[in-house]
């Protein structure tokens, strides 16, 4: 993992999570005040020592929140990325290396869930289940692995027509030790690069579906701060500032670390990147999270230009 | 003692008959070569011993290993034989590779499949392997990726991966064909030493005579999937009796030095002369370049269609 450190993308990413998990962790030990208490007397403060990025308009002090939403974030970055993971490789190398007719049923199979949008399927799935951060993440989770599942399937068919796969065949590798030592790692990095881009897109959609109501009350996250100030934005646009920089800032780092990590665990890339200027690197990466969020517009549409 | 005998071995992959009635034995420690241009069936033959062909090939005959028959065994019988029994080198070093993986676990591998041997022994034993086939500064070497590697010093991996368990054939197909004609004398001689040292059998797949003059002792000569001609080494050079073979011989002739009656093979020749070189056809290996006033019944083109194709893997 060190290496991840060598370019400039996965520094700056790694230092955006880590302080994205520093505030998670802090916010079980200590939060300032009660996030969900209601103090009319203390509506629309201003930036002030006590209330660092001022209160909203029930005088709930902004700062707790966006503390105690990055646990919110965290999570279902984590679960849905998890999820999207197990969902994508099992399925997509599935329908790589079974018998043809099997193969391309999954293959099919694949394609049809994927006509099927991640917000859909999530109201459906929060109207069955209860809205949790759970459903959620399966949702967003599901949604994205099935379409991870058909960039591994084209990624084995790729590896396996590499010699070495033969050469494999020929050391007498069994099929599921060949997956494990052989496929497995040569897809790994487009794998992770997906993968770090699910959980930039999973911090949007979280933040779409809080902000559509779908998450509990209870729970404070971004997406549903971003709800309650956008009502009052012309009037007080101080303050959806903080949530909205807090989603852009995590979706921009995870996309950042995906960088370091393609890099960093693909052999044939490592110490190649210390010659990418930082500034090209994170216009690509900008770039590329704009066109993630065309690309994930069923999830995240609701919540554009939230971070604006 | 009789390792492997193939007979009336027959590959058909659709309509066509790619390997027709190929039938050879390979004694214990004996050395083999078969030599044919591409889409002779040499590669095929040498696949459908272990297994390997591809899924839509049928293969009928018989091929029998320690007087056991392979063929028709499912692919996990096989798999115990693979790499323990029958190993092999393949021809493209920067493929055959896993390039994510380090060269020392690559190395291992066959010993801690077939052997189940633990992590720390498959180390030592890898850089143990290291040593064997001569690789510089091996405890460097084991951790360094595929990459990291010449190609020379690559095939040296490649080597040492298929001699790990000391197998009793070894089949190479085409291994110095990938790399320069100085390097390509180096891997011939360490494989020639290292099969002597083990007592392994050979099947050495190639295009290039002078080169198998080197390493085996006898000789098949593939065309068309059929087996033309078969004998001595020295015998089938000094007194080819099939066209083709004369063909063959008289090109590698050609390919090297004019003046001389001496084979002299292209590895220890170094670059083969410019402007000397027998005519290329296409659709032919330079290495089997016929020259324009050798006599061959069946030209391709002219004679008879050829009835092999050319699988484009099957190199």
């Amino acid at each position: 993992m060190k290496h991840v450190w060598r370019s400039w993308p996965g520094r700056i990413g790694s230092v955006i999570i880590a302080g994205v998990v520093l505030l998670a962790l802090l916010s079980l030990v200590w939060q300032p005040y009660d996030p969900n208490k209601i103090t009319p007397r203390e509506k629309w403060l201003p930036m002030s020592g006590a209330h660092w990025f001022g209160t909203d308009g029930g005088g709930k002090d902004l700062f707790t929140q966006v503390l105690v939403g990055s646990r919110t974030t965290l999570l279902v970055a984590l679960f849905s990325v998890v999820i999207a993971g197990v969902v994508g490789l099992t399925f997509g190398i599935l329908s790589a290396i079974a018998p043809r007719w099997l193969g391309e049923a999954i293959a099919h199979l694949i394609d049809v869930l994927i006509a099927l949008p991640t917000l859909v399927l999530a109201l459906v799935l929060v109207a069955a289940l209860k809205g949790s951060l759970w459903t959620v993440s399966l949702a967003i989770g599901f949604g994205s692995g099935v379409i991870l599942a058909r960039v591994v399937r084209a990624e084995v068919e790729r590896v396996m027509t590499n010699d070495y796969m033969l050469a494999a065949d020929a050391a007498g590798s069994s099929t599921w030790r060949t997956v494990w030592r052989h496929i497995v790692p040569n897809i790994g990095s487009t794998v992770i690069v997906q993968l770090s881009l699910i959980a930039a897109l999973a911090v949007l959609a979280e933040a779409a579906l809080s902000y559509l109501g779908l998450t509990p009350v209870s729970t404070p996250s971004w997406g549903r701060m971003i709800q309650g100030l956008q009502q009052t934005v012309t009037v007080h646009p101080r303050a959806i500032i903080f949530p909205g920089l807090a989603v852009v800032l995590a979706t921009l780092g995870f996309n950042l670390v995906g960088d370091g990590l393609r890099d960093a665990i693909d052999p044939r890339l490592r110490g190649r990147t210390a010659d990418i200027s930082p500034a090209f690197t994170s216009v690509v990466v900008v770039d590329d999270i704009a066109r993630g969020h065309i690309a994930g517009a069923g999830h995240s549409a609701p919540g554009d230009g939230e971070g604006l | 003692m009789t390792l492997l005998e193939v007979s009336d071995l027959t590959v058909r992959i659709g309509e066509t008959t790619v390997v027709d009635g190929v039938s050879f034995t390979i004694d214990g420690g004996e050395r083999v070569g078969i030599i044919g241009e591409s889409g002779s069936g040499k590669t095929l033959t040498a696949l459908s011993i272990i297994g390997l062909a591809p899924d839509e090939a049928q293969i009928t005959g018989s091929i029998l290993l320690d007087g056991q028959e392979l063929l028709g065994r499912s692919d996990r019988d096989l798999a115990v034989l693979r790499g323990d029994r029958v190993a092999m080198v393949f021809q493209n070093p920067l493929t055959s590779l896993n390039p994510v993986m380090k060269i020392g676990r690559q190395i291992a591998e066959p010993l801690r499949l077939h052997r189940g041997i633990g992590r720390n022994d498959a180390a030592a034993a890898a850089l143990e392997l290291c040593k064997r086939v001569g690789l510089p500064d091996p405890e460097r070497a084991v951790n360094a990726y595929p990459h990291q590697l010449s190609g020379g010093q690559r095939q040296r991996v490649g080597i040492a991966i298929a001699l790990a368990c000391r197998p009793a054939l070894l089949i190479a197909d085409e291994p110095t064909t990938a790399l320069d004609v100085t390097v390509q004398a180096e891997v011939l001689a360490l494989l020639d030493a290292l099969i002597v040292d083990q007592g392994t059998a050979l099947l050495f797949i190639t295009h290039d005579i002078a080169l198998i003059s080197q390493v085996a002792r006898r000789l098949l000569v593939m065309r068309h999937g059929a087996i033309v001609e078969r004998g001595d080494v020295a015998d089938l050079i000094d007194r080819p009796e099939d066209p083709y073979t004369a063909a063959l011989v008289t090109a590698a002739r050609r390919t090297t030095l004019d003046d001389t009656d001496e084979l002299v093979p292209s590895a220890a020749a170094g670059v083969a002369q410019p402007g000397r070189e027998g005519v290329v056809r296409p659709g032919t290996d330079p290495g089997t370049a016929v020259p324009p006033d050798a006599h061959i019944d069946a030209e391709p083109g002219v004679g008879p269609a050829p009835r092999e194709v050319d699988r484009g893997t099957a190199h």
